[in-house]
């Protein structure tokens, strides 16, 4: 019980600008760092040492960015909702910015799986996209990143930007997995499994070791840029806070 | 009860008394829909194969229009803040003026669907599962497109934003009502569908009111 109750007020010391500002700007040189290195790791067992694989030949190496950028351009929508529901149900200002912090890396990773995609589409498909349902569902959330971002930064009063913004990420994600089987039914009515993603063999397993060095860098690279991102909002609508002039004396 | 009879025979006037705007609604539904077969060919075969499909992007899309004055007009002259402070629960009136609404613009719009449906050669079976499918579907529509209204109400951008907010979760209703249609086509029967529809329906409208009232709030704060 005593620990629970230490933890929680360690969770609310640090849901205050003032004290997260400089454990964010502690944290992400380290995240940075260990994105860097963790790439650099996954990169190479990726291209040098996985082996090529028998059906798809070099193409496939494609996936040791494609589908990391897939499951984090799911996985942010998520921390998004889960923020979005702190905003609306605590009234936590810091929440609300890091929401707003991880639309676009969210975006941004929506964008890179939909484009690696295409690149692998064309050699082992033969065509650049198909109207399958992961792809389609994958491109709705891409529209729900951009309704976001766009509702955001078309209202002025941060207030009402944050509390917007969290209701629309709620709604959003919310809607996902009905989304997601409508695609799914309308696409197996429509035209059958011409193309299959889930027949993969399974993976060597330097390739699958290659694939999670890779998706825990794009991890840990959204998780830097979220905190560079907090920290230049908080600057911005702190701007007038004595403890922020107190902070960038010391800097 | 009667406050909420005040509030939907108060739109339905308001609305009767600007018929022209009802006419837009319509015009536009009919106009988009008539511009497909000069686009893509006049081939009968294919119209049929698109015919459904068309007619629901035109519903989507003719929904749209009225979105963004929804709840424009009463958040300027204030009778938004009455309602606020009204005894009625918020998600009440506002579920009052959604059912005004679309009793104004999506009704019309199913009834003018049996003659687009005619236009594109589909069979009397199929053009019933459309009219069936808009019935059930653009009360959806509504809903859903109420959160973007309310939540972009007052801004500058707002005409813009409401489609790109509303649409992508309007994706769900648009496949179930064009897939229903195809279905009965193909002779596997539109029931489950439809149900599916009717599943959205009555989620929707027991959630949707409450979402847009909180919305509302937010932005009239």
């Amino acid at each position: 019980m005593a620990t629970s109750t230490a933890a929680r007020s360690m969770l609310f010391r640090y849901a205050s600008p003032a004290t997260f500002y400089p454990l964010a700007g502690r944290l992400w040189p380290w995240f940075a760092a260990a994105a860097v290195v963790l790439a650099l790791a996954g990169l190479a067992i990726g291209l040098l040492v996985a082996p090529t694989d028998a059906t798809q030949g070099d193409a496939y190496r494609i996936i040791f960015i494609h589908v990391p950028a897939a499951w984090m351009s799911m996985f942010i929508y998520l921390v998004m909702a889960f923020y979005a529901v702190l905003t609306l149900g605590f009234n936590t200002r810091l929440s609300a910015m890091m929401m707003r912090s991880l639309a676009p890396t969210g975006a941004m990773f929506t964008f890179v799986a939909l484009w690696t995609g295409a690149l692998w589409g064309k050699p082992t498909w033969g065509t650049w996209w198909v109207w399958d349902a992961r792809l389609t569902s994958e491109l709705i959330l891409f529209f729900l990143y951009l309704g976001f971002i766009a509702l955001q930064s078309a209202i002025d009063d941060t207030r009402r930007a944050d509390r917007a913004g969290a209701l629309v990420a709620l709604v959003g994600a919310v809607n996902v997995p009905i989304i997601y089987f409508s695609v799914k039914w309308w696409n197996t009515l429509h035209q059958g499994a011409s193309v299959s993603l889930t027949r993969a063999p399974s993976m060597a397993r330097d390739m699958l070791l290659g694939m999670l060095l890779m998706a825990i860098a794009c991890w840990m690279y959204s998780i830097a840029v979220a905190l560079v991102r907090v920290r230049a909002l908080i600057v911005e609508r702190e701007r007038d806070a004595a403890w922020l002039r107190e902070a960038g004396a010391a800097d | 009860m009667s406050t909420l009879a005040a509030i939907l025979r108060f739109e339905l006037l308001l609305a009767w008394r600007r018929r022209s705007a009802l006419a837009t609604t319509l015009g536009f539904f009919v106009i988009v829909a008539s511009l497909f077969p000069l686009a893509l060919g006049a081939d009968p075969k294919l119209l049929r194969l698109i015919g459904a499909g068309v007619v629901w992007v035109a519903a989507l899309l003719a929904t749209l229009l009225g979105l963004a004055r929804l709840f424009a007009a009463d958040h300027e002259d204030g009778t938004l803040e009455q309602l606020r402070l009204a005894p009625l629960p918020l998600p009440l009136a506002v579920m009052a003026k959604l059912a005004a609404h679309w009793l104004l613009t999506a009704v019309p719009l199913c009834l003018a669907a049996p003659i687009l449906g005619l236009q594109y050669g589909l069979s009397q079976g199929a053009i019933g599962v459309l009219v069936a499918g808009l019935l059930l579907g653009t009360p959806v529509l509504c809903l859903v497109g109420a959160v973007g209204a309310a939540l972009t109400l007052g801004l500058r951008a707002s005409g813009v934003l409401v489609p790109v907010i509303v649409l992508p979760l309007e994706v769900p209703v648009l496949i179930m009502g064009a897939g229903a249609v195809e279905a009965q086509a193909s002779g596997l029967g539109a029931g489950p569908w439809l149900s599916l529809l009717a599943a959205l329906f009555i989620v929707f409208l027991v959630a949707a009111p409450s979402v847009i009232a909180f919305a509302l709030r937010i932005s009239s704060e």
